[in-house]
């Protein structure tokens, strides 16, 4: 069986080490905060907080917290909040240990795209460039085919760049690959899912 | 000098003209200064350029000046929570300039400390690159990204002294104190105002260097997106 969205968030959880400061993207990125068990992880939101705590109780939503999402929020004991000028220049200054976020392609030589698909609704890249540009690891997690079965792991991206060689580690439900010199590398694979399968569904060059 | 204004008409009296440039604090709805922007719909000032990470929703925030056509151009990096922005936007009748958020909020605190361009990897090998100087350092290649400086700053903070000493709230100061330092004038819309030594001067977010103008009001503050948890059974 291919893993589901909370096996995938819960792989990625593993990538987490202790003392490190995360982003974490919209969608399964953001079940991987219901994954870190007793590692001592600090959540960044891009709009300006170190220290992301969980949802509000009901009735304590506060308008003034909220998360990259625009959700609402709440703080911890260790929270520091700062503008967004000094929250991207942790990003680009390479102070956040890894991102990890969704994707809509990604290409053996680690380009990622998620922001833009031609003649669709464009609705803006957010943080994800500035993320991707200056984080020290990028993880992505998505599913391996799109909603056609078709491969989403590829050997050159089609859609417009997020950011060019910019991927680490790509975690799918049928498996890791890490990216690597002349293409992806096998580093895991699903439960119950063969090598075979996940070729079969890979069109980049696995070394 | 007298800082404090009675309305935000007032406060913004005889600094908007016809085709200028405001930097707007504010993410998504959060921290956005909502009392300024309907200020600015009533005064029916036109052909206004934007910088501001988003657009606001239909009927709230940006969204306003949208529905009245006072927008000419947003510099924005996501926009997608208006219906009206889009129409307009893929009816050729708005320009939008996408701009990655941390190099938007970079362009407006540079622009305000006097650097007129700055060099980033953000968007390198991208469409954001073209047209740009590409410059290597290091053996890495990076693009020239110019400084904001804006006709007109618009921001919201939590509480400010009479003097223009700020401090914000939460992830409410998000573009504000960016915003701020890139307008020729700046216009800040608060909730409370305090007189001089009320704040502690070590807790200052934003020095009143920057803000030409202040109001109080009371904010709507809306919220976006609702999320909650659900509360264990005792």
């Amino acid at each position: 069986m291919p893993w589901d969205r909370n096996q995938m968030a819960a792989r990625a959880a593993q990538e987490l080490e202790d003392g490190m400061y995360v982003n974490l993207g919209i969608g399964i990125p953001t079940l991987v905060a219901n994954y870190v068990g007793d590692k001592d992880i600090t959540l960044q939101s891009e709009n300006g907080m170190l220290g992301m705590g969980p949802f509000p109780y009901e009735g304590e939503e506060d308008p003034d917290l909220i998360n990259a999402g625009k959700q609402t929020i709440t703080e911890l004991s260790r929270t520091a909040y700062f503008d967004s000028a000094m929250s991207f220049g942790m990003i680009r200054g390479g102070k956040i240990a890894a991102a990890i976020l969704g994707a809509m392609e990604v290409a053996e030589n680690g380009d990622l795209a998620n922001w833009m698909i031609p003649g669709k609704l464009v609705k803006g890249m957010g943080g994800a460039m500035d993320l991707v540009a200056g984080v020290g690891k990028v993880i992505v997690v998505m599913d391996h085919t799109n909603k056609a079965g078709e491969s989403k792991v590829l050997k050159a991206c089609t859609l417009p760049l997020t950011g060019t060689g910019v991927i680490d580690r790509i975690i799918t439900n049928l498996g890791v690959l890490d990216v690597v010199e002349g293409g992806l590398k096998i580093v895991e694979l699903a439960d119950g899912v063969s090598e075979e399968e996940l070729r079969a569904a890979t069109e980049a060059t696995i070394v | 000098m007298k800082k404090v204004y009675d309305s935000a008409a007032q406060a913004l009296d005889g600094v908007l003209f016809d085709g200028m440039m405001i930097a707007a604090g504010g993410f998504g709805l959060c921290g956005i200064p909502e009392l300024l922007l309907q200020a600015i719909r009533d005064a029916g000032t036109k052909d206004l350029t934007f910088a501001s990470n988003n657009a606001g929703v239909d009927d709230f925030g940006i969204g306003i000046l949208l529905q009245t056509k006072q927008v000419k151009k947003m510099i924005s990096s996501y926009v997608g929570e208006n219906k009206e922005f889009m129409r307009q936007y893929l009816g050729g009748e708005l320009e939008l300039e996408f701009n990655p958020q941390g190099t938007l909020a970079e362009r407006m605190r540079a622009g305000g400390a006097g650097i007129p361009g700055f060099y980033t990897k953000t968007g390198v090998g991208t469409q954001i690159a073209e047209g740009k100087e590409v410059k290597v350092f290091d053996g890495e290649e990076y693009i020239l990204e110019r400084g904001i400086v804006a006709d007109l700053a618009i921001v919201k903070a939590w509480k400010a002294d009479t003097t223009g000493n700020a401090i914000f709230r939460k992830t409410a100061r998000n573009f504000n104190p960016p915003a701020a330092m890139c307008g020729k004038i700046c216009v800040m819309e608060v909730e409370e105002i305090v007189e001089p030594g009320a704040l502690d001067p070590d807790h200052i977010h934003l020095p009143g260097i920057y803000v030409h103008r202040i109001v109080q009001g009371t904010h709507e503050k809306r919220i976006e997106q609702h999320t909650v948890r659900q509360r264990e059974e005792a």
